[in-house]
Protein backbone atom coordinates (compact mmCIF):
# COMPACT_ATOMS: atom_id res chain seq x y z
CA UNK A 1 0.00 0.00 0.00
CA UNK A 2 2.75 2.41 0.95
CA UNK A 3 4.60 1.61 -2.22
CA UNK A 4 1.45 2.15 -4.24
CA UNK A 5 0.83 5.52 -2.68
CA UNK A 6 4.42 6.62 -3.17
CA UNK A 7 4.28 5.58 -6.80
CA UNK A 8 1.08 7.51 -7.29
CA UNK A 9 2.41 10.66 -5.74
CA UNK A 10 5.59 10.34 -7.75
CA UNK A 11 3.57 9.87 -10.88
CA UNK A 12 1.62 13.05 -10.20
CA UNK A 13 4.81 14.97 -9.67
CA UNK A 14 6.49 13.48 -12.74
CA UNK A 15 3.34 14.12 -14.75
CA UNK A 16 3.39 17.68 -13.59
CA UNK A 17 7.01 18.24 -14.56
CA UNK A 18 6.44 16.49 -17.86
CA UNK A 19 3.71 19.02 -18.52
CA UNK A 20 5.99 21.85 -17.56
CA UNK A 21 8.78 20.62 -19.79
CA UNK A 22 6.56 20.55 -22.84
CA UNK A 23 5.06 23.76 -21.56
CA UNK A 24 1.59 22.28 -21.81
CA UNK A 25 0.64 23.91 -18.55
CA UNK A 26 -0.39 27.49 -19.06
CA UNK A 27 -1.29 30.33 -16.75
CA UNK A 28 -4.67 31.51 -18.01
CA UNK A 29 -6.71 34.51 -16.88
CA UNK A 30 -10.48 33.98 -17.11
CA UNK A 31 -12.14 37.39 -17.08
CA UNK A 32 -15.59 38.95 -17.10
CA UNK A 33 -15.40 42.32 -18.85
CA UNK A 34 -18.09 44.94 -18.48
CA UNK A 35 -21.34 45.03 -16.55
CA UNK A 36 -22.40 41.47 -17.24
CA UNK A 37 -23.28 39.85 -13.94
CA UNK A 38 -23.48 36.18 -14.89
CA UNK A 39 -20.43 34.03 -14.41
CA UNK A 40 -21.56 30.43 -14.17
CA UNK A 41 -20.12 29.78 -17.64
CA UNK A 42 -16.82 31.45 -16.81
CA UNK A 43 -16.53 29.39 -13.62
CA UNK A 44 -17.27 26.15 -15.44
CA UNK A 45 -14.55 27.01 -17.98
CA UNK A 46 -12.13 27.90 -15.17
CA UNK A 47 -12.69 24.47 -13.56
CA UNK A 48 -12.39 22.66 -16.87
CA UNK A 49 -9.06 24.36 -17.56
CA UNK A 50 -7.84 23.51 -14.07
CA UNK A 51 -8.81 19.88 -14.58
CA UNK A 52 -6.87 20.04 -17.83
CA UNK A 53 -3.76 20.85 -15.78
CA UNK A 54 -3.67 24.61 -16.25
CA UNK A 55 -3.30 27.34 -13.63
CA UNK A 56 -6.37 29.55 -13.90
CA UNK A 57 -6.70 33.02 -12.43
CA UNK A 58 -10.33 34.06 -12.19
CA UNK A 59 -10.90 37.83 -12.04
CA UNK A 60 -14.46 37.96 -10.73
CA UNK A 61 -17.24 40.07 -12.21
CA UNK A 62 -17.34 43.52 -13.79
CA UNK A 63 -13.77 44.27 -14.76
CA UNK A 64 -12.73 47.02 -17.16
CA UNK A 65 -10.54 46.22 -20.18
CA UNK A 66 -7.67 48.16 -18.53
CA UNK A 67 -7.99 46.11 -15.35
CA UNK A 68 -7.95 42.88 -17.34
CA UNK A 69 -4.79 43.93 -19.19
CA UNK A 70 -3.17 44.83 -15.85
CA UNK A 71 -4.11 41.43 -14.41
CA UNK A 72 -2.65 39.57 -17.42
CA UNK A 73 0.62 41.51 -16.97
CA UNK A 74 0.88 41.04 -13.19
CA UNK A 75 0.02 37.35 -13.40
CA UNK A 76 2.39 36.82 -16.36
CA UNK A 77 -0.40 34.83 -18.02
CA UNK A 78 0.03 33.21 -21.43
CA UNK A 79 -3.64 33.38 -22.32
CA UNK A 80 -6.81 35.21 -21.42
CA UNK A 81 -10.37 33.96 -21.85
CA UNK A 82 -13.06 36.66 -22.00
CA UNK A 83 -16.63 35.73 -21.18
CA UNK A 84 -19.41 38.03 -22.32
CA UNK A 85 -23.16 37.49 -22.19
CA UNK A 86 -24.33 41.09 -22.19
CA UNK A 87 -23.98 41.99 -25.87
CA UNK A 88 -21.06 44.37 -25.30
CA UNK A 89 -18.47 42.01 -26.78
CA UNK A 90 -17.81 44.12 -29.90
CA UNK A 91 -16.69 47.03 -27.72
CA UNK A 92 -15.01 45.38 -24.75
CA UNK A 93 -13.09 42.52 -26.37
CA UNK A 94 -11.27 44.71 -28.97
CA UNK A 95 -10.29 47.08 -26.13
CA UNK A 96 -8.64 44.26 -24.20
CA UNK A 97 -6.79 43.22 -27.38
CA UNK A 98 -5.62 46.80 -28.03
CA UNK A 99 -4.54 47.19 -24.41
CA UNK A 100 -2.48 44.00 -24.57
CA UNK A 101 -0.74 45.13 -27.76
CA UNK A 102 -0.10 48.61 -26.32
CA UNK A 103 1.58 46.91 -23.32
CA UNK A 104 3.77 44.80 -25.63
CA UNK A 105 1.94 41.62 -24.61
CA UNK A 106 1.73 40.55 -28.25
CA UNK A 107 2.27 36.87 -27.55
CA UNK A 108 -0.74 36.51 -25.21
CA UNK A 109 -3.48 34.27 -26.62
CA UNK A 110 -6.98 35.74 -26.47
CA UNK A 111 -10.09 33.59 -26.69
CA UNK A 112 -13.71 34.42 -26.00
CA UNK A 113 -16.92 32.74 -24.97
CA UNK A 114 -20.52 33.41 -24.11
CA UNK A 115 -23.23 34.77 -26.35
CA UNK A 116 -21.43 36.12 -29.41
CA UNK A 117 -23.54 36.01 -32.60
CA UNK A 118 -21.99 34.61 -35.75
CA UNK A 119 -22.10 37.95 -37.60
CA UNK A 120 -19.96 39.66 -34.93
CA UNK A 121 -17.24 37.04 -34.95
CA UNK A 122 -15.21 38.03 -38.02
CA UNK A 123 -14.38 41.46 -36.62
CA UNK A 124 -13.21 39.88 -33.35
CA UNK A 125 -10.95 37.44 -35.21
CA UNK A 126 -9.55 40.46 -37.07
CA UNK A 127 -8.42 42.12 -33.82
CA UNK A 128 -6.57 39.01 -32.69
CA UNK A 129 -9.11 36.75 -30.96
CA UNK A 130 -8.11 33.15 -31.77
CA UNK A 131 -11.24 31.24 -30.75
CA UNK A 132 -14.85 31.93 -29.83
CA UNK A 133 -16.72 29.27 -27.89
CA UNK A 134 -20.49 29.45 -27.75
CA UNK A 135 -23.10 27.50 -25.80
CA UNK A 136 -22.72 23.74 -26.12
CA UNK A 137 -18.92 23.80 -26.37
CA UNK A 138 -17.35 20.87 -24.54
CA UNK A 139 -14.43 21.37 -22.21
CA UNK A 140 -12.45 18.89 -24.32
CA UNK A 141 -12.76 21.21 -27.27
CA UNK A 142 -11.28 24.13 -25.34
CA UNK A 143 -8.40 21.95 -24.14
CA UNK A 144 -7.83 20.80 -27.72
CA UNK A 145 -7.72 24.42 -28.81
CA UNK A 146 -4.99 25.09 -26.24
CA UNK A 147 -2.93 22.07 -27.38
CA UNK A 148 -3.23 23.26 -30.97
CA UNK A 149 -2.04 26.68 -29.84
CA UNK A 150 0.92 24.96 -28.20
CA UNK A 151 1.81 23.06 -31.37
CA UNK A 152 1.47 26.14 -33.53
CA UNK A 153 3.55 28.21 -31.21
CA UNK A 154 6.28 25.54 -31.21
CA UNK A 155 6.45 25.61 -34.99
CA UNK A 156 6.57 29.42 -34.97
CA UNK A 157 3.08 30.05 -36.37
CA UNK A 158 1.29 33.19 -35.16
CA UNK A 159 -1.06 32.67 -32.19
CA UNK A 160 -0.69 35.79 -30.01
CA UNK A 161 -2.98 38.81 -30.01
CA UNK A 162 -0.31 41.02 -31.55
CA UNK A 163 0.88 38.49 -34.09
CA UNK A 164 -0.41 38.22 -37.65
CA UNK A 165 -4.18 37.65 -37.70
CA UNK A 166 -5.70 35.06 -40.01
CA UNK A 167 -5.67 31.75 -38.20
CA UNK A 168 -8.40 31.03 -35.72
CA UNK A 169 -9.92 27.89 -34.22
CA UNK B 1 24.49 40.01 -17.71
CA UNK B 2 21.90 37.25 -17.69
CA UNK B 3 18.26 37.66 -18.64
CA UNK B 4 17.36 37.68 -14.96
CA UNK B 5 19.77 40.51 -14.19
CA UNK B 6 18.32 42.58 -17.02
CA UNK B 7 14.79 41.92 -15.78
CA UNK B 8 15.75 42.97 -12.25
CA UNK B 9 17.21 46.26 -13.51
CA UNK B 10 14.01 46.99 -15.46
CA UNK B 11 11.78 45.86 -12.58
CA UNK B 12 13.67 48.17 -10.19
CA UNK B 13 12.87 51.11 -12.46
CA UNK B 14 9.17 50.30 -12.11
CA UNK B 15 8.49 48.05 -15.12
CA UNK B 16 5.68 45.72 -13.96
CA UNK B 17 6.02 43.45 -16.97
CA UNK B 18 9.65 42.73 -16.11
CA UNK B 19 8.87 42.25 -12.44
CA UNK B 20 6.11 39.82 -13.34
CA UNK B 21 8.35 37.88 -15.75
CA UNK B 22 11.14 37.74 -13.17
CA UNK B 23 8.78 36.28 -10.56
CA UNK B 24 7.75 33.57 -13.05
CA UNK B 25 11.37 32.59 -13.68
CA UNK B 26 12.09 32.42 -9.95
CA UNK B 27 8.93 30.35 -9.44
CA UNK B 28 10.19 27.95 -12.10
CA UNK B 29 13.39 27.48 -10.12
CA UNK B 30 15.87 29.88 -11.71
CA UNK B 31 18.40 31.36 -9.35
CA UNK B 32 17.38 34.90 -8.54
CA UNK B 33 19.97 37.64 -9.14
CA UNK B 34 19.56 38.81 -5.57
CA UNK B 35 20.65 38.06 -2.03
CA UNK B 36 18.20 36.01 -0.03
CA UNK B 37 16.91 37.53 3.17
CA UNK B 38 16.28 41.04 1.85
CA UNK B 39 12.89 42.46 2.79
CA UNK B 40 10.27 41.44 5.27
CA UNK B 41 6.92 39.83 4.60
CA UNK B 42 3.67 39.46 6.47
CA UNK B 43 1.99 36.06 6.17
CA UNK B 44 -1.80 36.07 6.35
CA UNK B 45 -3.47 32.77 6.99
CA UNK B 46 -6.65 31.30 8.39
CA UNK B 47 -9.33 28.71 7.64
CA UNK B 48 -11.22 28.78 4.32
CA UNK B 49 -14.07 31.27 4.17
CA UNK B 50 -13.09 33.54 7.09
CA UNK B 51 -12.52 36.45 4.70
CA UNK B 52 -8.74 36.64 4.31
CA UNK B 53 -8.83 37.97 0.75
CA UNK B 54 -11.62 40.45 1.52
CA UNK B 55 -9.70 41.68 4.56
CA UNK B 56 -6.53 42.08 2.48
CA UNK B 57 -8.62 44.05 -0.02
CA UNK B 58 -9.60 46.47 2.76
CA UNK B 59 -6.04 46.62 4.14
CA UNK B 60 -4.82 47.52 0.64
CA UNK B 61 -7.29 50.43 0.59
CA UNK B 62 -5.85 51.82 3.84
CA UNK B 63 -2.25 51.53 2.65
CA UNK B 64 -3.00 53.04 -0.76
CA UNK B 65 -4.81 55.95 0.94
CA UNK B 66 -1.61 56.63 2.87
CA UNK B 67 0.42 56.47 -0.33
CA UNK B 68 2.13 53.19 0.56
CA UNK B 69 2.52 50.42 -2.00
CA UNK B 70 1.41 46.82 -1.45
CA UNK B 71 2.45 43.57 -3.12
CA UNK B 72 0.50 40.37 -2.45
CA UNK B 73 1.61 36.81 -3.18
CA UNK B 74 -1.66 34.86 -2.98
CA UNK B 75 -1.01 31.13 -2.66
CA UNK B 76 -3.68 28.51 -3.45
CA UNK B 77 -3.32 24.73 -3.71
CA UNK B 78 -2.71 22.87 -6.96
CA UNK B 79 -4.92 19.91 -7.71
CA UNK B 80 -3.01 16.73 -6.86
CA UNK B 81 -4.79 14.96 -9.71
CA UNK B 82 -4.39 17.31 -12.69
CA UNK B 83 -1.63 19.60 -11.42
CA UNK B 84 -3.86 22.51 -12.41
CA UNK B 85 -5.12 25.18 -10.04
CA UNK B 86 -8.00 27.59 -9.69
CA UNK B 87 -6.66 30.84 -8.26
CA UNK B 88 -9.48 33.11 -7.18
CA UNK B 89 -8.05 35.32 -4.44
CA UNK B 90 -7.84 38.45 -6.49
CA UNK B 91 -11.57 38.50 -7.20
CA UNK B 92 -11.99 39.70 -3.59
CA UNK B 93 -9.42 42.47 -3.95
CA UNK B 94 -11.13 44.29 -6.79
CA UNK B 95 -10.16 47.85 -5.86
CA UNK B 96 -6.57 46.90 -6.39
CA UNK B 97 -6.40 46.36 -10.12
CA UNK B 98 -6.29 49.96 -11.24
CA UNK B 99 -3.75 51.36 -8.77
CA UNK B 100 -0.05 51.52 -9.58
CA UNK B 101 0.55 51.09 -5.85
CA UNK B 102 -0.75 47.51 -5.85
CA UNK B 103 0.70 44.32 -7.31
CA UNK B 104 -1.03 40.96 -6.86
CA UNK B 105 0.43 37.65 -8.04
CA UNK B 106 -1.54 34.41 -7.65
CA UNK B 107 0.64 31.37 -7.03
CA UNK B 108 -0.23 27.69 -7.12
CA UNK B 109 1.52 25.36 -4.66
CA UNK B 110 2.45 23.07 -7.59
CA UNK B 111 2.53 19.94 -5.42
CA UNK B 112 6.14 20.42 -4.41
CA UNK B 113 7.29 17.39 -2.43
CA UNK B 114 7.10 18.15 1.29
CA UNK B 115 5.09 21.30 0.56
CA UNK B 116 8.36 23.17 0.05
CA UNK B 117 7.80 26.57 -1.57
CA UNK B 118 11.23 28.06 -1.17
CA UNK B 119 10.63 30.37 -4.13
CA UNK B 120 8.74 32.64 -1.72
CA UNK B 121 11.88 33.94 0.01
CA UNK B 122 13.57 35.20 -3.19
CA UNK B 123 10.23 36.55 -4.45
CA UNK B 124 9.88 38.65 -1.31
CA UNK B 125 13.48 39.83 -1.76
CA UNK B 126 12.77 40.90 -5.35
CA UNK B 127 9.58 42.75 -4.40
CA UNK B 128 11.38 44.52 -1.59
CA UNK B 129 14.30 45.43 -3.87
CA UNK B 130 11.80 46.90 -6.34
CA UNK B 131 10.47 49.22 -3.64
CA UNK B 132 7.21 47.60 -2.55
CA UNK B 133 6.50 48.92 0.96
CA UNK B 134 4.23 46.15 2.25
CA UNK B 135 4.67 42.56 1.10
CA UNK B 136 1.99 40.02 1.99
CA UNK B 137 1.86 36.26 1.56
CA UNK B 138 -1.70 34.90 1.71
CA UNK B 139 -2.38 31.21 2.22
CA UNK B 140 -5.27 29.05 3.37
CA UNK B 141 -4.43 27.76 6.83
CA UNK B 142 -6.24 24.49 6.44
CA UNK B 143 -3.54 21.93 7.09
CA UNK B 144 0.08 21.13 7.64
CA UNK B 145 1.26 21.95 4.14
CA UNK B 146 -0.28 25.42 4.25
CA UNK B 147 1.34 26.10 7.61
CA UNK B 148 4.61 25.24 5.96
CA UNK B 149 3.95 27.79 3.24
CA UNK B 150 3.12 30.62 5.61
CA UNK B 151 6.17 29.78 7.72
CA UNK B 152 8.21 31.40 4.93
CA UNK B 153 6.80 34.80 6.01
CA UNK B 154 8.62 36.88 8.62
CA UNK B 155 5.54 37.71 10.67
CA UNK B 156 2.18 35.97 10.70
CA UNK B 157 -1.34 37.35 11.01
CA UNK B 158 -3.96 34.70 11.76
CA UNK B 159 -7.49 35.49 10.60
CA UNK B 160 -10.35 33.62 12.20
CA UNK B 161 -14.12 34.04 12.15
CA UNK B 162 -17.06 33.79 14.52
CA UNK B 163 -19.06 31.23 12.59
CA UNK B 164 -16.69 28.33 12.79
CA UNK B 165 -17.82 26.53 15.88
CA UNK B 166 -15.17 25.69 18.40
CA UNK B 167 -11.93 27.63 18.47
CA UNK B 168 -10.20 24.34 19.32
CA UNK B 169 -10.06 23.83 15.54
CA UNK B 170 -7.51 26.63 15.23
CA UNK B 171 -5.45 25.18 18.05
CA UNK B 172 -5.57 21.72 16.55
CA UNK B 173 -4.16 23.07 13.30
CA UNK B 174 -1.10 24.28 15.24
CA UNK B 175 -1.22 27.66 13.59
CA UNK B 176 -1.94 29.64 16.76
CA UNK B 177 1.57 29.10 18.09
CA UNK B 178 2.98 30.71 14.96
CA UNK B 179 0.75 33.79 14.93
CA UNK B 180 2.18 37.19 15.90
CA UNK B 181 -1.23 38.84 15.73
CA UNK B 182 -4.74 37.37 15.58
CA UNK B 183 -7.86 39.01 14.15
CA UNK B 184 -11.44 37.83 14.34
CA UNK B 185 -13.10 38.95 11.12
CA UNK B 186 -16.84 39.50 10.59
CA UNK B 187 -17.12 41.58 13.77
CA UNK B 188 -20.51 42.66 12.44
CA UNK B 189 -21.83 39.20 13.30
CA UNK B 190 -23.15 38.64 16.83
CA UNK B 191 -20.84 35.77 17.78
CA UNK B 192 -17.62 37.65 16.98
CA UNK B 193 -16.99 39.03 20.50
CA UNK B 194 -17.39 35.58 21.96
CA UNK B 195 -14.97 34.07 19.45
CA UNK B 196 -12.42 36.77 20.34
CA UNK B 197 -12.85 36.01 24.07
CA UNK B 198 -12.43 32.30 23.38
CA UNK B 199 -9.16 32.93 21.52
CA UNK B 200 -7.89 35.22 24.28
CA UNK B 201 -8.65 32.69 26.97
CA UNK B 202 -6.97 29.94 24.94
CA UNK B 203 -3.89 32.14 24.64
CA UNK B 204 -3.87 33.06 28.31
CA UNK B 205 -3.04 29.52 29.39
CA UNK B 206 -0.03 29.36 27.07
CA UNK B 207 3.36 29.93 28.61
CA UNK B 208 4.62 32.20 25.86
CA UNK B 209 6.23 35.36 27.09
CA UNK B 210 4.76 37.39 24.25
CA UNK B 211 1.17 36.40 23.62
CA UNK B 212 -0.28 37.86 20.43
CA UNK B 213 -2.89 40.60 20.52
CA UNK B 214 -6.44 39.70 19.45
CA UNK B 215 -8.38 42.28 17.43
CA UNK B 216 -11.89 42.42 15.98
CA UNK B 217 -12.31 43.60 12.39
CA UNK B 218 -14.97 43.63 9.71
CA UNK B 219 -13.78 43.28 6.12
CA UNK B 220 -17.42 43.87 5.17
CA UNK B 221 -17.78 47.34 6.71
CA UNK B 222 -14.08 48.17 7.05
CA UNK B 223 -14.45 48.62 10.82
CA UNK B 224 -11.22 48.04 12.72
CA UNK B 225 -9.04 47.77 9.61
CA UNK B 226 -7.13 51.01 10.23
CA UNK B 227 -6.56 49.95 13.84
CA UNK B 228 -5.26 46.62 12.51
CA UNK B 229 -2.73 48.39 10.27
CA UNK B 230 -1.52 50.51 13.21
CA UNK B 231 -1.30 47.43 15.40
CA UNK B 232 0.71 45.62 12.73
CA UNK B 233 3.27 48.44 12.74
CA UNK B 234 3.75 47.87 16.47
CA UNK B 235 3.82 44.09 16.28
CA UNK B 236 7.13 42.32 16.36
CA UNK B 237 7.68 38.63 16.35
CA UNK B 238 9.12 36.72 19.29
CA UNK B 239 12.25 34.62 19.18
CA UNK B 240 10.18 31.56 20.09
CA UNK B 241 7.91 32.02 17.12
CA UNK B 242 10.85 32.79 14.86
CA UNK B 243 12.33 29.45 15.96
CA UNK B 244 9.04 27.67 15.18
CA UNK B 245 8.88 29.17 11.70
CA UNK B 246 12.47 28.26 10.91
CA UNK B 247 11.68 24.77 12.18
CA UNK B 248 8.73 24.45 9.78
CA UNK B 249 10.90 25.60 6.88
CA UNK B 250 13.57 23.07 7.79
CA UNK B 251 11.01 20.26 8.01
CA UNK B 252 9.64 21.05 4.55
CA UNK B 253 13.18 21.10 3.12
CA UNK B 254 13.87 17.78 4.86
CA UNK B 255 10.67 16.15 3.55
CA UNK B 256 11.42 17.46 0.11
CA UNK B 257 14.89 15.90 0.22
CA UNK B 258 13.39 12.60 1.40
CA UNK B 259 10.64 12.48 -1.22
CA UNK B 260 12.99 13.35 -4.06
CA UNK B 261 15.72 10.93 -2.96
CA UNK B 262 16.74 8.47 -5.66
CA UNK B 263 16.76 5.75 -3.00
CA UNK B 264 13.13 6.28 -2.01
CA UNK B 265 11.63 3.41 -4.01
CA UNK B 266 14.29 0.90 -2.87
CA UNK B 267 13.89 1.95 0.73
CA UNK B 268 10.11 1.62 0.59
CA UNK B 269 10.45 -1.86 -0.89
CA UNK B 270 12.95 -2.91 1.75
CA UNK B 271 10.67 -1.58 4.50
CA UNK B 272 7.73 -3.44 3.04
CA UNK B 273 9.69 -6.71 3.03
CA UNK B 274 10.86 -5.97 6.55
CA UNK B 275 14.52 -6.32 5.59
CA UNK B 276 15.40 -2.93 7.15
CA UNK B 277 14.00 -0.95 10.06
CA UNK B 278 12.70 2.62 9.92
CA UNK B 279 15.88 3.77 11.66
CA UNK B 280 18.03 2.03 9.00
CA UNK B 281 15.98 3.82 6.36
CA UNK B 282 16.53 7.23 7.94
CA UNK B 283 20.26 6.57 8.32
CA UNK B 284 20.54 5.44 4.73
CA UNK B 285 18.90 8.64 3.43
CA UNK B 286 21.06 10.79 5.70
CA UNK B 287 24.21 9.21 4.26
CA UNK B 288 22.84 10.07 0.84
CA UNK B 289 22.82 13.76 1.80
Amino acid sequence: MIEYRAKCSNRFIEGYHRCRKNDLTMRIVVAKPGLDGHDRGAKVIARALRDGGHEVIYTGLRRTPDEIVRIVIDEDAGAVGLSSLSGAHSVLIPRVCEGLRASKMDNVIVFAGGIIPEHDRASLYDVGVRAIFGPGTTSTEILEFLSTIEERSESGDPVGVGEEAGWHW
Amino acid sequence: MSELDDLLVEARSGNRRSLSRLLTLVEEGHNPPIERGIGSSLGITGPPGVGKSSLIGKMIDVWVERGESVAVLAVDPSSPRSGGALLGDRMRMTNADSSDLVFIRSLATRNHPGGLMDCLTPMVAILSECGWDNILIETVGAGQSEIRVVAFADRILLVDGPDRGDIIQAEKAGIMELADLIVINKSDLPEAERAAEAVKSALSVAEDEFTPEVLLVSAHSGMGVEELIVQLENTTTSSERERLRVRERLISAWDSALLTSSKLDDILQALEKGSITLLDAVNSIRKDG
